[in-house]
């Protein structure tokens, strides 16, 4: 998975991904997903191309449990969510919905840098700075539900959690 | 081994003990969800194909963020969800009935339970003495559809609060200090537990608004142990049965210990747009900070005894011109209880709007969403940018007293001129 990184700041709330506003289109996913992170970085949602990087600073994610926050996120066409910390039930989302998020020091990174993930290296290429970020692997339930593609397709393999 | 709260309710639901760290499967004892995340849940449940809900009994779908909707696709969100309640039999609570931690609180949370909700404050649970936590809307699907999910037990912090609150100052003032003191990551994954002599002299009322804020230190919990005002309030509410006694155990490790020292509380204000930006509202910056409209209620502060708090202020006086001001009781108990006990007359004569129970304005879709520019000071639980409705307007979290006060100043007041 390679693509854009595009940078974003400390404390990227729910509230900045998936707007409160917008709540009425939590039932047309694909019309939410046209206002993924407005509040944040208005030019992401149109600028975003397929394989991009959301890359963010401490605590992203935090709030509410919405999952339509990592959903539209992935809509967009992002391969990752790259941030130094997150907020609990964010991160838990991320991983149940089949989409990757690391822990990174995110500092290193600027926006626009080529990335490229490599989930099972445990490490974040940056290609324009030629560096490797690596981060620290999960526990294996969560590994496994991320490989499966999310927690559904994960139970509906293995029939219950396996520990 | 000696346990933590959080490390004794797991292992009550894992069925074997155990410890910060290690991961676990659990029994869950309710699952829910609400009209913003449910009808996701109610996709999920489908994609999984195990059935509708292990234990409809201990299954509830709540219609409390948009209630009654403003919109169409919300209704036609509601539909769907009263169309799962149906066929799956599990509890529904419907338009106007209220928000569903502070309904959970009156008819069902209970000292020793897991609780598990798509909604960010499930934590609020932990006040009873249940270990309660929120999670997404598959998370929660799962959880219904199975009986089960799996968690990290969690490292906790121990809160120890000790003193005499001033009059005017609240447990809302507790939580937004230590909030701002650790910060908005401050807990992350971590349970918050909090002892003392001041939280034990804390009602029930009065701990929900500590523990539905845990999440806003990015705690997976907030917990208190089980005691005399517990049973009172269980008694209140018709489940005197429903109590236990759930203690931590003396020397149970911590990862952490925080020593409040109530009797120096000040009323707290948390500025736009984090949570963990706060000031006592002594501090110069509290001068002068226009309020547009000043709002009363959320999970946080939305039982009675917050709109008492607030009323103690209001009674007698009037909102400033130019401040509206905006009351959303938390459930339908509390409105009938405002009307009851004359409470909807003092905030009527104060110039004040009564929204139907339930979230009202604080997740932002309806019922007061702020305009371009504007100020609000909130009882409710967080100030992001976007919060209310409105990316270019301004949250001010305060007590139901400050808020009051605030009112009636038409700017960020103290509360204590009023007590």
């Amino acid at each position: 998975m390679s693509g854009k990184a595009w940078k974003f700041g400390d404390n990227i709330s729910t509230d900045l991904i998936a707007a409160g506003r917008y709540a009425h289109l939590r039932t047309n996913l694909p019309e939410l997903a046209k206002h993924v992170l407005e509040d944040a970085r208005d030019e992401f949602r149109t600028g975003v191309k397929e394989g991009d990087f959301v890359v963010g600073g401490r605590n992203f994610g935090l709030g509410s449990s919405r999952e339509h926050a990592p959903v539209i996120i992935k809509m967009a066409g992002t391969s990752c969510v790259a941030a130094k910390s997150f907020a609990r039930i964010f991160f838990r989302n991320c991983i149940n919905i089949g989409l990757p998020a690391v822990r990174v020091d995110t500092d290193r990174i600027d926006d626009g840098d080529e990335l490229e993930l490599d989930l099972a290296a445990g490490v974040l290429r940056d290609r324009t700075k030629g560096i490797e970020l690596s981060f620290p692997p999960m526990p294996k339930v969560m590994t496994d539900i991320l490989n499966a593609g999310g927690l559904v397709p994960y139970l509906k393999k293995n029939k219950g959690f396996v520990i | 081994m000696p346990l933590t709260l959080a490390e004794k309710l797991i292992s009550m639901h894992a069925g074997r003990e155990v410890h910060a760290g290690e991961l676990t499967v659990v029994k869950v004892d309710f699952a829910y969800v609400q009209d913003w995340t449910g009808p996701l849940t109610v996709d999920k449940i489908a994609e999984l194909g195990a059935g509708l809900s292990k234990t409809p009994s201990h299954t509830a779908v709540f219609i409390d963020h948009a209630s009654p909707s403003s919109f169409k696709e919300v209704s036609t969100g509601h539909v769907k969800l009263r169309d799962y309640a149906r066929s799956s039999g599990c509890l529904l609570h419907d338009v106007g009935e209220g928000v569903s931690h502070l309904v959970l609180g009156e008819k069902v949370t209970a000292p020793g339970m897991l609780m598990v909700g798509a909604d960010s404050h499930t934590c609020q649970g932990g006040a009873l003495g249940a270990f309660a936590t929120g999670m997404g809307s598959t998370d929660i699907g799962v959880a219904i559809a199975t009986g089960e999910t799996w968690m990290l037990v969690p490292e906790a912090i121990r809160v120890e609060v000790t003193g005499r609150l001033k009059p005017g100052v609240y447990s809302k003032d507790i939580i937004l200090y230590l909030i701002g003191l650790i910060g908005s990551d401050g807990a992350t994954y971590q349970s918050l537990e909090f002892f003392g002599d001041t939280i034990e002299n804390l009602s029930v009322p009065g701990r929900t608004t500590i523990s539905s804020m845990a999440v806003e230190a990015g705690g997976k919990c907030g917990l208190f142990e089980s005691d005399g005002h517990t049973l009172e309030w269980l008694r209140e509410n018709g489940r005197e049965s429903d109590f236990k006694e759930i203690k931590a155990d003396k020397g149970a490790h911590y990862a952490r210990v925080i020593n409040i020292d109530a009797a120096s509380l000040e009323p707290m204000v948390s500025f736009p747009h984090m949570v963990d930006n706060t000031r006592p509202i002594s501090h110069p910056d509290c001068k002068d900070v226009p309020v547009h409209q000043a709002y009363l209620g959320s999970t946080t502060n939305g039982y009675f005894e917050d709109f008492e708090a607030a009323a103690k202020v209001l009674r007698g006086r009037h909102a400033a011109p130019g401040t509206r001001l905006v009351i959303t009781p938390g459930t339908k108990s509390v409105y009938r209880k405002m009307m009851s006990s004359g409470l909807m007359d003092v905030f009527l004569d104060a110039g004040g709007v009564i929204n139907s129970p339930g979230c009202g304005a604080c997740p932002g879709s309806h019922e007061g969403i702020l305009g371009d520019g504007e100020n609000c000071a909130a009882s409710i639980n967080r100030n992001f940018k976007g919060r209310m409705g409105n990316p270019k307007s301004f949250v001010y979290l305060a007590s139901p007293a400050t808020v009051a006060a605030s009112a009636i100043e038409g700017k960020l007041a103290d509360p204590r001129r009023y007590s």
